[in-house]
């Protein structure tokens, strides 16, 4: 049962801090900051599903962020739906379109694999840029009326971040329960030898699918609240590809395969980031210092700093998942 | 018509550079098992090596090929032994991502010396005219420079004991260690010698159209379409792959938008890659 | 009575080589079927076909009644077929009993994760790994591994185990372990199908061998009449050592 696993709790309690700790002290500076950690742990979360798990490196799991976002500034703006039913719908749309992408490029085992998302996200992004309804490569706007009828515009932006912390907590939660479930089993024994899952049973074709699908719903609905909240989207923001790999760098930094280290690698990495972005001497800097921590991780610590915790306390491993 | 027939010749020429481009890559794939993701951004550094070797020496440019060429074989063991080295061996997802590592370092050094803002090496070869159109000199002289180095590595690999021995570890390393081969320094100077290419071919590239560090993302693109068409370990197949590449993309070019060419292409690599994911990668099991 | 399994005119090509040749032959319940040959006679790669991890060019595999040649490998679990494989494929970095688990949760009755773990303690008993239960996959001896691979195909609560050379690199007495979990398998109303290259071991554990060469299958029959054919002789001869085995049997 996954309301006997301490992280459970350890999550929602997390989760509540966030969203509340800003809101209490009104301090809009803070929401903005505690949003982008929010966004990193669930990029970083739902990539685990993938790499973590079932061992398939994506290296374009942005797609499904930028689609998302697309989807759903399409569905409130030019629909005028609901925010909110439109960014369960952009999750919809998006793990779909996952699921039958996925049912041809998991085909292609490891490096393969890792190679085809590359593709699958430029011709997204390249697909996005001509297409006209989407605004081809100026994008979208959110018109401002539209945060009227969600109360304005400052009640539409706490509104949102609540949404985000809560999309945040339930990809930790997603990743836990996957994690202590038969699917994951099944997941895991993909990752540890694909030919010998299917020798002893596992559909892995339909676990691939299915994961690499589940994998894109809660980074699509974030995707969707985000860009509403910014108020515009245009193909070369939603699908940066450099968000993509700084996911990998977050979840190999913190720790693949394990609910806390992907969050703990998102949340430390978002702040490293935001503390290099505003140094004046080391923001040109950002991407050889998150490209000589991914290289150390790789060579010299492979499961990341809970894999270091596991090695130093074994015991640690049957509390901090 | 004859826009189309200039279109294509145009497209042959500057897919030998993307066949160059690609044999670095597969070569590298081929001998060690190692998808090297450095390739983009070692292709942009040669971009980069031309920039800064023509500013000083303005020679012919295609003579810089040559302290390029030995200046990519040194960057190559660099690389090998800070991101490749340590990684053989363990799962193929390791040196991806450690490849990957080194190429977001290179990109973030060559984004603060330069900015992502393009640049061009002002070179131009004197080309002759057919009918109405002018093939120009550069386009000619990079695709021969292509041609002669893809000869030059086929004869490498072929004809001298360090080729052979390349060969020999790409077919079976432990039946070649067992023969002696020191497979570590095998594996090194192969890696040298795609790094090689690659920046050589980056640096035919800045003779024909401008660039930013930026550049070499889509030529690796490329050069993964056509080690993917070509097969693992075959360097002139490659070359030709890189010339079918080039064709298909000067056949095109009139009638869409430029937009849409990246569709095409990145389009295409999925569904060659899916087409083909026993055919030509993955190893029989017994 | 129709046999469990029932394997007719299977061959199977791999470019200008025939691995298998329209090799027939059939297995019944709580049988323990023997298939032995010189290296390279296709051995595996039979195996490989009856449990669908090859589809076969021609012929048909049924296996409990049901045509079962087109089926994935993970599908013949279902129905109650499990194996072995010769070269092992533990899962390293989970546990023996999270490798055991593995089996049981996606065997055929497909268990919920709490009985699967029940029947993965259980089995873990039965082939003496229950002392190991929590180490990784990674840290067992080649031995250990062996017993690994046939406690994660029990797991899946088979009617046939195929066991591809289980007795191959492991000492006499770990052999003699093996050859009593093979016993105690069958006496436990499973069949089993078993490749195996130590002669006196399978001679000895068989009710009935096949023995296949380059491809083809060059007798069939109790043990004693396989060792005593011309034949099958012959074609050990190019190995002196199992020829000589084979008359020792006799």
């Amino acid at each position: 049962m996954i309301l006997r696993r301490p992280v459970f709790w350890l999550i929602l309690v997390f989760a509540a801090l966030m969203a509340f700790i800003p809101f209490h002290a009104n301090d809009v500076s803070m929401r903005e900051d505690l949003i982008l950690v929010a966004l990193a742990v669930i990029l970083a979360s739902n990539l685990n599903l993938m790499i973590g798990y079932t061992g398939y490196v994506n290296f374009g799991h942005i797609v499904f962020y930028g689609l998302g976002g697309y989807v759903g500034l399409y569905l409130a703006t030019v629909r005028n739906w609901n925010l909110v039913l439109a960014a369960l719908a952009a999750g919809l749309v998006v793990s779909l379109f996952a699921l039958a992408l996925g049912m041809g490029i998991l085909r292609l085992r490891g490096a393969y694999f890792a190679l085809a998302t590359i593709g699958v996200l430029l011709a997204v992004q390249s697909f996005v840029a001509n297409f006209d309804p989407w605004g081809r490569s100026t994008g979208m706007y959110v018109d401002f009326s539209a945060y009227q009828r969600l109360g304005g515009a400052r009640h539409a932006l706490w509104m949102t971040y609540f949404l985000v912390i809560g999309v945040m907590a339930l990809s930790m939660i997603l990743s836990l329960g996957i994690k202590i479930s038969k699917f994951g089993l099944g997941l895991f024994a993909i990752r540890e030898d694909e030919d010998a899952a299917v020798v002893l049973g596992v559909n892995t074709t339909v676990f691939k699918a299915i994961i690499y699908s589940v994998s894109a719903f809660l980074p699509a609905v974030a995707g969707a609240l985000m860009f509403y909240k910014n108020g515009m989207i245009d193909p070369s923001i939603a699908f940066e590809f450099m968000l993509s790999l700084e996911g990998i760098v977050m979840l190999m930094l913190g720790g693949k395969g394990t609910v806390v280290g992907a969050a703990l690698g998102g949340g430390l990495y978002e702040k490293l980031r935001s503390y290099l972005l505003t140094s004046p001497k080391l923001s040109n800097f950002q991407l050889v210092i998150a490209g000589a921590l991914l290289l150390l991780v790789v060579l010299f610590a492979p499961g990341g700093l809970i894999g270091w915790l596991y090695r130093l306390v074994p015991r640690a491993r049957k509390v901090i998942e | 018509m004859s826009g189309i027939l200039a279109s294509m010749i145009d497209g042959l020429l500057i897919g030998s550079v993307y066949g160059l481009a690609a044999m670095g890559l597969s070569l590298i794939w081929g001998v060690m098992d190692v998808i090297n993701l450095t390739h983009g951004s070692v292709i942009a550094l040669g971009m980069f090596g031309m920039y800064i070797l023509f500013a000083a020496f303005p020679v012919n440019a295609y003579f810089l090929l040559l302290p390029i060429l030995a200046a990519g074989l040194l960057l190559g063991l660099v690389i090998y032994w800070i991101s490749v080295h340590w990684v053989i061996g363990r799962s193929q997802l390791s040196s991806l991502l450690s490849t990957f590592a080194v190429n977001m370092m290179i990109i973030g050094i060559g984004t603060a010396i330069w900015s992502t803002s393009p640049y061009n090496v002002n070179f131009t070869l004197r080309g002759f005219t057919v009918g109405d159109y002018t093939f120009t000199g550069n386009h000619i002289a990079a695709a021969t420079a292509a041609v002669i180095i893809a000869l030059a590595l086929e004869l490498f690999l072929y004809r001298t004991r360090p080729g052979k021995a390349i060969r020999a570890v790409a077919d079976n390393r432990e039946a070649a260690e067992l023969m002696g081969i020191s497979s570590t320094m095998v594996l090194a100077l192969a890696f040298a010698i795609g790094i090689a290419l690659a920046a050589s071919s980056g640096a035919l590239v800045s003779t024909l159209f401008p660039f930013t560090i930026l550049s070499g993302a889509g030529y690796q693109m490329k050069s993964f379409v056509v080690t993917v068409l070509a097969g693992l370990g075959k360097p002139l197949g490659a070359l030709a792959a890189g010339v079918l590449l080039g064709l298909l993309e000067g056949a095109v070019t009139p009638f869409i938008a430029v937009s849409w060419i990246p569709l095409i292409e990145f389009g295409l690599f999925v569904v060659v890659l899916v087409a083909f994911p026993k055919g030509i990668f993955t190893r029989a099991t017994a | 009575m129709t046999p469990l399994l029932e394997v007719s005119g299977v061959s199977k090509r791999f470019g200008g080589l025939l691995a298998v040749s329209d090799v027939s032959f059939s297995l019944g319940e709580r049988e323990i079927l023997g298939l032995i040959g010189p290296n390279g006679a296709g051995k595996t790669t039979l195996f490989n076909v009856v449990n669908g991890v090859y589809k076969g060019d021609k012929g048909t595999v049924k296996f409990a009644g049901e045509d079962i040649t087109k089926c994935s490998p993970n599908q013949v679990v279902h129905l109650g077929l499990a194996r072995t494989h010769q070269i092992v494929k533990p899962l390293q970095d989970m546990t023996v009993l999270e490798n055991v688990t593995v089996g049981a949760c996606f065997g055929r009755e497909y268990l919920a994760l709490k009985p699967a773990r029940n029947v993965a303690l259980e089995v873990l008993e039965r082939v003496g790994l229950a002392k190991s239960a929590e180490m990784s996959a990674r840290s067992l001896t080649i031995a250990g591994k062996k017993r690994l691979e046939v406690a994660r195909a029990l797991a899946a609560r088979p009617k046939l185990l195929l066991l591809d050379e289980v007795l191959a690199g492991l000492n006499p007495t770990e052999i003699t372990h093996m050859i009593g979990i093979v016993r105690d398998i069958r006496d436990g109303g499973i069949s089993v199908f078993m490749i195996e290259h130590v002669m006196q071991a399978i001679m000895s554990l068989s009710d009935r061998i096949v023995v296949l060469s380059f491809g083809q299958k060059l007798a069939e029959g109790k043990p004693e009449e396989v060792a005593r054919d011309p034949q099958v002789i012959e074609a050990y001869l190019g190995d002196p050592d199992i020829a000589e085995k084979l008359k020792e049997n006799n």
